[in-house]
């Protein structure tokens, strides 16, 4: 029973991570870029909840108000300025500039916040869970999670295939140089790619500050949980992302059961096996005799 | 119209290069121990910078991973020195090799991966890598370990031994790196590095070049993990697996050049006076370098050597081929 029950929290921490994972794959399917600094821009998004709540009293729930229409606002600048500039620099060097972000914002939260661990109250929902048995729960937050990742990512579905904002982000992601040339201006795109980003990342930020604690060195580690995600799901997928955040979150969850040290370890692992059945599968080399092959798969 | 490599600034910096190495050799019989340590420090920080510079600069391979291997490096050493009672600069060579011998492995597994995935993949490597260790006992876990095999010598002795082996590394590395950049490979990991479709359609083996490069990089960053632990005698994962190198090698090959074969070796130095001006623990220590980065990725691509390259037409080191009316 044990085991189901660290499947059906695997499933539920899934969503944390595809909530994390949106605006990555956002990005890197409009702009082929990986924005490396974006955990460190989602646990921005926590410690300003933790700021609203000690100065101004305001719940996190209340604190997204603020907190995503800045995000939008620091995605779109952070477009414009500096990622705008690393794009025309060559195919490394928004790679670099992010992870020079990355560095800059983990050592300024540690200069800010110290290295203590911080949290942010989810309300009485945090204790909430609906018991099914002795060693079977499932606990509210976790489903509220999972939600709000099903419905950011069912807007941002909705979003893409019927507005006029969708569709220009679609062309420019496909072809920019032709979408320029029907008069969309791929900068401004971008930008609303990046803002949109950012601000999913800020909630998911706020969402994992309330579920466990953080501190600066969660940035690094939240990014590389999203990034898993987003590969075992299929770059570029936004569903897949759901799907992969699942796959491994219930890998940690399995991994934790066996014991507690391997959480990240198990996510790593998974995230390596689906790396390599890939390469086989696309080298069309599963150890099957050529005859045995799909007609058509080996050719490519 | 001939074709020629050396030109005499290259002759000039080449020979002085060598001759700069050949007296470093002699250091540590006039210098003392502090200072053995420091130039150690540098020569390490050289090593780091060239092995990313290799692997970026030659391959267009972005890592944040390779503390992989500097934690390999090390934990290699503890593993063969400490746990199995290997005489300790051998086991600081086979620690060396046994992370090149991992680059081989996942080297296939990576190199798949492309961009900011390759990035992400290496430093998911590194992690792992980090996780297993701080699980194992018998190399101190999660709190760290001392290579106290190294006490066997006495300290005069240890940190002379520690110069020499950093410096031979150095010189080795720099060595196999001209040589392997002056080879026919060497042509094909640049048209690889500027664009890997057209290489391909040439015939080039875009995925062998980049292999090679990795595990070099692989082999050269367990050297460099080998030598900080002999350097610094006390490691932990959590400091030896840390983002933080890949940070200190972005830095130092941004700041001296991406892609030029000398241009790690500034960026080295110049780290180096910023370690010993602002310490290499603080808080702004790190933003600065990041800043400072970000500046250079943007507005000076080509760094500061390959900036005076451009402006100068100077080639320092011959790697490449030159056009002179020189009969």
């Amino acid at each position: 029973m044990s085991w189901v029950n660290a499947v059906i929290h695997g499933i539920l921490l899934g969503g944390v991570y595809a909530l994390l994972a949106t605006g990555l794959s956002l990005m890197f399917g409009v702009m082929r870029i990986i924005n490396l600094a974006h955990g460190s821009l989602a646990l921005i998004g926590a410690y300003s909840a933790y700021e609203l709540k000690v100065h101004a009293g305001m719940s996190p729930y209340v604190a997204l108000v603020v907190i995503i229409p800045g995000a939008l606002v620091v995605g779109y600048v952070l477009q414009r300025t500096l990622l705008e500039r690393s794009l025309r620099a060559g195919p490394l060097v928004p790679l670099l500039t992010t992870f020079g972000l990355l560095i800059i914002i983990g050592n300024l939260l540690l200069k800010i916040f110290s290295p203590d661990v911080h949290s942010l109250d989810p309300g009485a929902i945090g204790s909430k869970s609906w018991r099914i048995s002795s060693e079977l729960s499932i606990p509210a937050f976790d489903v509220l999670i999972l939600g709000v990742a099903i419905v950011v990512l069912g807007g941002l579905q909705l979003l893409l295939t019927r507005t006029r904002i969708g569709r220009e982000l679609r062309a420019t992601a496909a072809d920019p140089d032709t979408a320029e040339l029907v008069g969309i201006d791929s900068r401004t795109v971008y930008a609303r790619a990046t803002a949109i980003a950012v601000a999913t990342a800020a909630l998911a930020g706020v969402f994992f500050g309330m579920r466990s604690t953080f501190d600066p060195a969660s940035g690094p580690t939240q990014l590389i949980y999203a990034f898993e995600a987003v590969v075992i799901g299929g770059l570029g997928s936004l569903w897949g992302t759901l799907f992969g955040g699942i796959v491994l979150g219930v890998a940690q969850t399995v991994g934790a059961q066996v014991d507690p040290s391997y959480f990240a370890l198990f996510g790593h692992l998974v995230f390596l096996v689906v790396l390599v059945a890939r390469a086989l599968l696309e080298a069309g080399t599963l150890g099957l005799p050529a005859r045995l092959r799909i007609p058509g798969r080996a050719a490519t | 119209m001939r074709v020629h490599r050396w030109t005499p600034p290259s002759l000039f910096f080449t020979g002085s290069l060598s001759a700069i190495v050949i007296a470093l050799f002699f250091v540590p019989l006039v210098m003392t121990d502090s200072v053995m340590q420091k130039l150690t420090s540098l020569f390490i920080l050289v090593i780091l910078a060239m092995m990313w510079n290799a692997l970026a600069g030659y391959g267009g391979l972005v890592s944040v991973g390779q503390q992989a291997f500097i934690g390999i490096g090390a934990y290699g050493t503890i593993f063969l020195g400490h746990v199995h009672t290997v005489a300790p600069f051998l086991a600081m060579l086979l620690a060396a090799l046994i992370a090149g011998a991992i680059a081989v492995v996942v080297a296939p597994i990576l190199l798949q991966l492309r961009g900011g995935a390759f990035a992400i993949g290496t430093w998911v490597v590194a992690e792992i890598f980090a996780i297993v260790v701080a699980l194992d006992h018998k190399l101190g876990a999660g709190t760290g370990t001392s290579f106290i095999e190294l006490n066997y010598y006495s300290p005069h002795q240890r940190q002379q031994y520690i110069y020499w082996a950093a410096l031979g590394t150095a010189a080795v590395l720099l060595l196999a790196l001209f040589l392997l950049l002056r080879s026919r490979l060497g042509a094909s990991l640049q048209a690889i590095r500027d664009d890997e479709e057209a290489a391909a359609s040439v015939g080039v083996r875009v995925m062998t070049g980049k292999a090679i490069l990795f595990v070099l990089a692989g082999l050269g960053c367990g050297a460099a993990g080998a030598l900080i632990l002999a350097n610094q005698l006390f490691i932990e994962p959590s400091g030896i697996f840390s983002v933080d190198y890949s940070a200190l090698m972005i830095f130092m090959v941004l700041v001296g050049g991406l892609g030029t074969f000398d241009g790690p070796i500034i960026g080295g130095i110049v780290l180096y006076v910023i370690q010993q001006q602002l310490g290499d623990n603080g808080v702004w220590y790190f933003v600065l370098l990041g800043a400072v980065a970000i500046a250079f990725a943007l507005l000076l691509p080509r760094g500061l050597m390959g900036t005076i390259q451009d402006r100068l037409g100077l080639r320092l080191m011959p790697v490449g081929y030159r056009l002179g009316k020189k009969a």
